[in-house]
């Protein structure tokens, strides 16, 4: 039986090594390797080489799959030493990668060399209690979580679409939520506008809207805007910085402003709408899908185009889709799955049966298209009236 | 003989009929059919000779737009969605 020694010499015959310098050049050339760490949790913690990714040796064999799926694509593994990492380049060699070195030195002598290193973010206790259900899904973790509490996004509306978003994207961590609204909650809303209640009857929506989420999540920032949206006001509101636009208005004239405002300033929009038992959902990405003008180019006649205010909507409709709106949003935000840019979902609540048609961007779209002819804010309220437009 | 679904702001027109049956080898004849039986679809879908700016027709999915427009072919049994925009949100 060899002693560690013995085993260690053994290992490292049967591995190949880089040093520190040659490492940082693999790293800088033009198909970096995958850099694994596979220190404790708390070395880790006191520092890392940038762009590492974290897979402790206890949880090697497990997880590297998530790290690095590609077996031919070179891994770079790195302890404190270079000791333990010559025992985890043995084994994914063993688990068919097959391009693997290992860190001779380890971090001490990257350090050493004045090479760069970080210092990881990571969530206090309180937050990892608190989205511990989200630490838990690979595709989140720690770091998709930092992502969300560093995401920003403005939802259109508090009402029907943008109370179920609204709610669920602050429960998530999203960690700056902005609410442009300009309406006070009404008895009539309280049938399915679940920011608000009872007690708020009165106020301000987004002020409403504000307690609830406050109350919810104190790590989310909300930041009102107590103003209807328009020509005027959307580069002022837009220029405070946000990620994703969460589309949850009631009218079309701000649906075209939302949609022309994202373009030139190129902000995905989440789109919801909802009449009755129906609803749409999909996702407008500018300049890499369709965007609203793609899909529909005019608005209908306003015979044609009766509000909820008029026709009605069932209360949980637009829980469900604004619900699904926050799901696409935190896609986006976490960069996960495949969007609904691209696809309009419907959704009927009578028969309970979703369905998706194909969205397709138009080359001759008059703003996101080959020769855009709207360059700059129209009149959306006289686009919308249903009179010839002059833009 | 196709599926075409009716959308919420034209069921007015089809008695009430979320979802009805159309003859018609193609998106023309097919809205031909629909206006002969609910004439107060004509002036909703059809605009000088078109189909109207403001709906989009879908044959399967697809943007009859984005294929040959009012002479996109129907196939047998195909699921056609009528889509006006909507613009509820609150």
């Amino acid at each position: 039986m060899p002693n560690y020694r013995e085993l260690l010499q053994q290992v490292k015959g049967e591995i190949d090594e880089v040093d520190a310098a040659q490492a940082r050049a693999l790293l800088d050339g033009a198909d970096p390797p995958v850099l694994v760490d596979v220190r404790e949790q708390d070395e880790w913690d006191e520092g890392h080489i940038p762009s590492a990714v974290h897979v402790p040796r206890g949880f090697l064999e497990s997880r590297i799959e998530q790290a690095a799926p590609d077996r031919s694509r070179q891994v770079v593994v790195y302890c404190a030493g270079g000791n333990r990492s010559a025992f985890a380049a043995k084994t994914l060699k063993e688990l068919g990668y097959e391009n693997v070195v290992s860190l001779a030195g380890g971090y001490t002598d990257w350090k050493r060399n004045g090479l760069p290193t970080q210092l990881p973010r990571s969530l206090d206790a309180a937050k990892r209690q608190r989205y511990s259900r989200h630490l838990l899904i690979p595709e989140v973790g720690e770091e998709g979580q930092l992502r969300l509490l560093d995401s920003r996004v403005l939802l259109i509306g508090a009402g029907g679409l943008g109370s179920p978003a609204s709610l669920y994207l602050a429960a998530a961590g999203v960690g700056r939520l902005g609410i442009v609204d300009d309406d006070r909650v009404d008895a009539t809303n309280l049938q399915r506008q679940i920011a608000h209640s009872t007690a708020t009857l009165g106020d301000w929506k987004a002020d409403s809207a504000r307690a609830t989420i406050e109350a919810l999540n104190p790590d989310v920032e909300v930041v009102t805007y107590k103003e209807r949206l328009t020509s005027e006001n959307v580069d002022r509101i837009l220029a405070d910085g946000w990620d994703v636009i969460v589309d949850g208005a009631d009218n079309f004239p701000t649906r075209y402003l939302v949609n022309d405002a994202s373009v030139f300033h190129d902000i995905p929009v989440v789109h919801g709408s909802i009449y009755r038992f129906e609803g749409q959902v999909t996702v407008f990405k500018p300049h890499e899908g369709p965007c609203y003008r793609c899909l529909f180019p005019t608005p209908p006649p306003p015979e044609l185009a009766p509000s909820c205010a008029e026709g009605g909507v069932l209360g949980v409709l637009p829980g469900i889709i604004g619900s699904l709106q926050a799901n696409e949003t935190l896609k986006l935000a976490l960069g996960i799955g495949d969007s609904l840019a691209g696809r309009l979902l419907l959704f009927d609540a009578l028969a309970a049966e979703f369905s998706e048609v194909t969205l397709r961007r138009d080359p001759k779209c008059p703003v996101c298209g080959e020769h855009p002819t709207i360059t700059e804010y129209i009149d959306y309220v006289e686009f919308c009236s249903g009179r010839p437009a002059h833009a | 003989m196709s599926t075409v679904r009716i959308p919420p702001t034209l069921r007015t027109e089809t008695g009430g009929e979320r979802q009805v049956s159309a003859d018609g080898a193609t998106v023309r004849e097919l809205i031909d059919d629909l206006v002969s039986r609910y004439p107060g679809l004509g002036s909703q879908l059809v605009e000088d000779g078109e189909i109207a700016s403001f709906v989009n027709v879908y044959v399967e999915g697809e943007d009859v737009r984005t294929l040959e427009g009012l002479d996109t072919p129907v196939g047998e049994g195909s699921t056609v969605i009528l889509l006006p925009a909507m613009a509820g949100g609150a």
